[in-house]
């Protein structure tokens, strides 16, 4: 409970420094300013709901806190309160929740719901620029159909947000992107409000395997830090020529305003889109999402990061993770990882069921459990369920309180929106899901999922729940 | 004495073993997917690598290993579905994958080989086989994989003790993807599959009828006339029109179809049930993964039940073979009956292919695969405390345990990374 709060109040702190260095730096962020609406930015809105009280429930609040027999208000799409004999508010509605649990809504930090999406067809296969090993310029929302029947598979399954990714294909893949899971006919209208970016990047068989086979660079694992390291010395290249930019700049109008008639304004450096995203990197804007199975790979990128001054948010798939777990822990990166997923590769040989109990075990361990799956995504609480029964038996003491971070505040934190949703606590986003039972149970369903107060998914209502324009 | 040394390395490394002898479970609740149901505080005698009785106050024989089960459940070993388990040890790695034949033409020229059979590549030392056996999944069927082919090969029901001769005597099996999963291989339409089919059929019949661009070698002649004669075909096939189709089209022409896949098969389910037709299916496939799944849902394994279909579980890959009865439980999640979805993974795959008589129930005369699991077998915070393989009890080590205690050990002594 003291480890969960003390991590909040870092991030909160490391959120609230991201900020403030963040005078608009990017052109994208200067042209932001001219305009009420930053193109590409949020235009999701929760829609008005009435108050609802959830009585009665095993409540796991995320926080690593349990309360039993407890209550959680949700009043105008955010968390009113939690705890014990709550009083409704005038015009609540009252869910008496006997016998059931209560979480927060579950967050998938690895998806690639509509970037390949049900069904896969030729004409959606849009997950992956296979073109250029370095594609950081692309953006996966670009690519997103926000039609994809997978979402209201994965709202039935609990989840309320998910960040979508590119593929694994790059070296550098993309810029991921964090959304609500709520129904809507454009990606913008999904988008999680003020979510920073997450950038793809992988390590291992993927990349040198797709660009191996073209001839080119990298078809080696020395290849593919090459590439990453060129990638980023570019970048800080880039950034330098935007420091001078702005240098001249700053003596332009400062010799204008002296009254200097001759002064020219300087010729901005041209915009290179792949560039700027890895400078966002190394400003702490655009947080690191690094595809890496193996734990000399994960070492290695972890000095990579060093070397350019950037933070590694979460290795994803790390099947060896569980060899590194307190060097993780003591640098702040998560694991995000499945519970059983092995063998399908040789990176994938060393596979172990107790892999996100080891990563979870040490002082500041951060484990989250991931899909990549449109099947997994569904069952995210099994597959928590099963890691937490394979670390119970090797000895390690893991209650549902402490596994249910896996899929709420662990991936909430990696993508940088802990400080919004992944707990129950007041004044959060109201992303609440009541379960017909205790959630790690092979039997465990949704009863009801909320977002941002507004009931989405009803068990007992299969007619009114989501459904996109494909599934009718 | 360096041969000596060599058979006891290879003793060591043999699949973990213990020599067979009379065990009894006592005290078990017993679930035997037989028509016996769940016994509540049963015994369980194994004699001889086969079940000698099951009841209650059983004596146990001099000598014999007695297990206090203290009521906690016993099921038949576990079905681990139709996979490429011991014919692929690392899926990304050709050298180490036998599934797929790739003796490769130009599709008007493409050669239909039923001959191919993965039975003989089978790695009875592979280490995914102990990773599973751990788990309660103690047999399962291999299959060959093409997505290129309509006719894919032949593969058998194998038991994953680490015997060297593992295919169980009748489980032969031809496998045959149909609809888009055949599209390829079919000149880019499903139609085309049953012309083809009809001609492979005709050159079988009525040898020398073709002419030289056969779709059939001599062998691979007289293997598809086994499975024409009632031989048990497994048809990989999702969409409702095209299960009906290929259901009439193979009964007419001798096989005995199994429907593998099937995300539509609800939709036809009394047909099924009338044709006596099992399906073969992953209650997990509830989205629309391509246009032959559109009708795929999350309870069609229990509509299927409802209407009289045999059915079993399965997902398709080697390496998650052990999911199975996690796919059973989901199953009763939505609806199915528990005893069914326990029958799904046990009894009913091993009446599909043809070891009933022998494996998947726990009644005297059945060999003794057993599992005594920690809760209920199809939950996922149980696990299998002790699997039995024909009597012998596994070693409940695998590869993975092994790096698990290694790392538990660096962990536990605070060793820097």
């Amino acid at each position: 409970m003291r480890t969960v709060l003390a991590t909040l109040a870092s991030v909160l702190a490391a959120a609230c420094a991201a900020q403030s260095q963040s005078t608009p730096e990017t052109p994208l962020e200067r042209a932001a300013e001219k305009t009420a609406r930053a193109p590409f930015s949020s235009t999701y809105a929760a829609p008005v709901s009435a108050p609802t009280l959830i009585r009665n429930a095993t409540v796991l609040t995320g926080t690593g806190a349990r309360i039993d027999g407890g209550d959680v208000l949700l009043v105008d799409g955010r968390i009113a309160a939690v705890g014990q004999s709550l009083s409704a508010p005038e015009g609540a509605t009252v869910i008496d929740a006997s016998g059931r649990w209560v979480t927060p809504g579950l967050i998938d930090v690895h998806s690639h719901m509509g970037v390949y999406a049900s069904p896969g067809t030729n004409s959606a296969s849009d997950g992956n620029e296979a073109t250029d090993p370095v594609t950081a310029q692309v953006w996966a929302e670009h690519s997103v159909w926000p039609q994809d029947p997978g979402l209201e598979a994965a709202l039935q399954g609990g989840v309320t947000s998910l960040q979508i990714l590119p593929g694994s294909a790059n070296l550098i893949g993309g810029r991921g992107v964090t959304v609500k899971n709520v129904p809507a006919t454009t990606y913008q209208a999904m988008k999680f409000p003020g979510a920073p970016h997450g950038l793809k990047m992988a390590c291992g068989e993927n990349p040198k395997r797709v660009y191996g086979r073209k001839g080119q660079l990298p078809s080696t694992r020395m290849g593919n830090v090459a590439g990453y390291r060129q990638a980023f010395a570019d970048a800080q290249d880039y950034m330098e020529s935007w420091k001078e930019y702005d240098t001249k700049l700053a003596k332009f109008e400062k010799d204008k305003a002296g009254g200097d008639e001759e002064a020219t304004p300087p010729k901005p450096p041209k915009r290179d889109l792949q560039l700027e995203s890895l400078a966002e990197v190394m400003r702490g804007n655009l947080l690191v999402h690094n595809h890496c199975y193996r734990a000399d790979e994960m070492a290695t990128m972890l000095d990579v990061a060093q070397e350019f001054g950037f933070k590694i948010a979460a290795f994803h798939h790390g099947v060896e993770t569980y060899k590194l777990a307190g060097r993780l822990a003591q640098e702040g990166v998560c694991g995000a990882l499945w519970a059983d997923w092995w063998g399908f590769k040789m990176e994938a040989y060393d596979g172990i069921q107790e892999n996100i109990a080891f990563v979870d075990a040490p002082e500041g361990g951060c484990a989250i459990v991931h899909s990549d799956s449109e099947e997994g995504i569904q069952r995210l609480n099994q597959e928590a369920a099963k890691a937490m029964t394979r670390g119970n038996l090797a000895g390690f003491s893991i209650a549902p309180e402490r596994a249910v971070r896996w899929i709420t505040a662990n991936p909430a934190k990696s993508l940088g929106i802990l400080d919004q949703t992944g707990t129950l606590e007041a004044g959060k986003m109201a992303d609440v899901i009541i379960w017909n039972g205790t959630p790690f149970s092979v039997y465990a369903l949704a009863d009801q999922v909320f977002v941002d107060g507004v009931l989405l998914y009803d068990r007992a209502h299969p007619a009114a729940r989501p459904r996109s324009d494909f599934s009718l | 004495m360096k041969k000596l040394a060599l058979l006891a390395v290879a003793l060591l490394l043999a699949p973990g073993l213990a020599a067979a002898q009379d065990i009894l479970v006592r005290g078990a609740r017993v679930h035997t997917a037989a028509s016996a149901g769940t016994l509540q505080n049963a015994d369980v005698l194994v004699q001889d690598g086969r079940i000698a009785a099951v009841g209650s106050n059983l004596a146990a024989p001099a000598g014999a290993t007695v297990i206090e089960a203290e009521g906690r459940p016993l099921t038949p070993g576990l079905f681990g579905g139709i996979t490429q388990i011991g014919l692929e040890e690392v899926n990304l790695e050709p050298s180490t994958n036998d599934a797929e034949l790739k003796l490769t033409a130009p599709a008007w020229q493409h050669m239909w080989r039923p001959e191919f059979d993965v039975t003989p590549a089978f790695n009875s030392r592979s280490i995914v086989l102990a990773v599973m056996r751990i788990e309660g999944v103690t047999w399962g069927t291999i299959a060959p994989l093409a997505a290129g082919s309509v006719v894919i090969g032949q593969g058998a029901a194998v038991t994953l003790d680490g015997r060297y001769d593992a295919a169980l005597p009748g489980s032969n099996t031809l496998f045959v993807n149909w609809g888009s999963a055949g599209h390829g291989a079919s000149g880019g339409s499903r139609a085309a599959q049953y012309m083809l089919f009809d001609q492979a059929i005709r050159e079988v019949r009525e040898p020398g009828s073709s002419a030289a661009a056969a779709l059939l070698q001599p062998e691979g002649r007289a293997a598809l006339k086994g499975y024409l004669a009632g031989g048990r075909v497994v048809f990989h096939v999702e969409r409702a029109s095209d299960i009906r189709q290929v259901v009439r089209f193979a009964r007419a022409r001798g096989m005995k179809p199994v429907i593998a896949g099937g995300s539509e098969a609800w939709v036809v389910a009394r047909e099924l049930a009338e044709a006596g037709v099992p399906v073969i299916l992953d209650p997990l496939e509830n989205l629309p993964n391509d246009f032959d799944k559109l009708g795929a849902r999350f309870d069609n394994a229990k509509i299927l039940n409802e209407a009289g279909v045999r059915i079993a579980f399965s997902q398709t890959d080697s390496f998650h073979l052990r999911k199975n009865r996690q796919l059973a439980g989901n199953a009763v999640a939505h609806g199915l009956p528990w005893e069914a979805a326990l029958a799904a993974i046990t009894s009913a795959p091993a009446d599909i292919f043809g070891v009933g008589a022998a494996r998947g129930r726990i009644e005297p005369g059945q060999t003794a695969d057993l599992v005594l699991w920690s809760g209920d077998p199809l939950e996922v915070t149980t696990v299998a405390e002790q699997v039995w393989i024909a009597g012998n009890a596994v070693s409940m080590r695998s590869r993975q345990t092994e790096l698990r205690d290694r790392y538990l050990e660096r962990l536990r002594s605070g060793a820097t990374d």
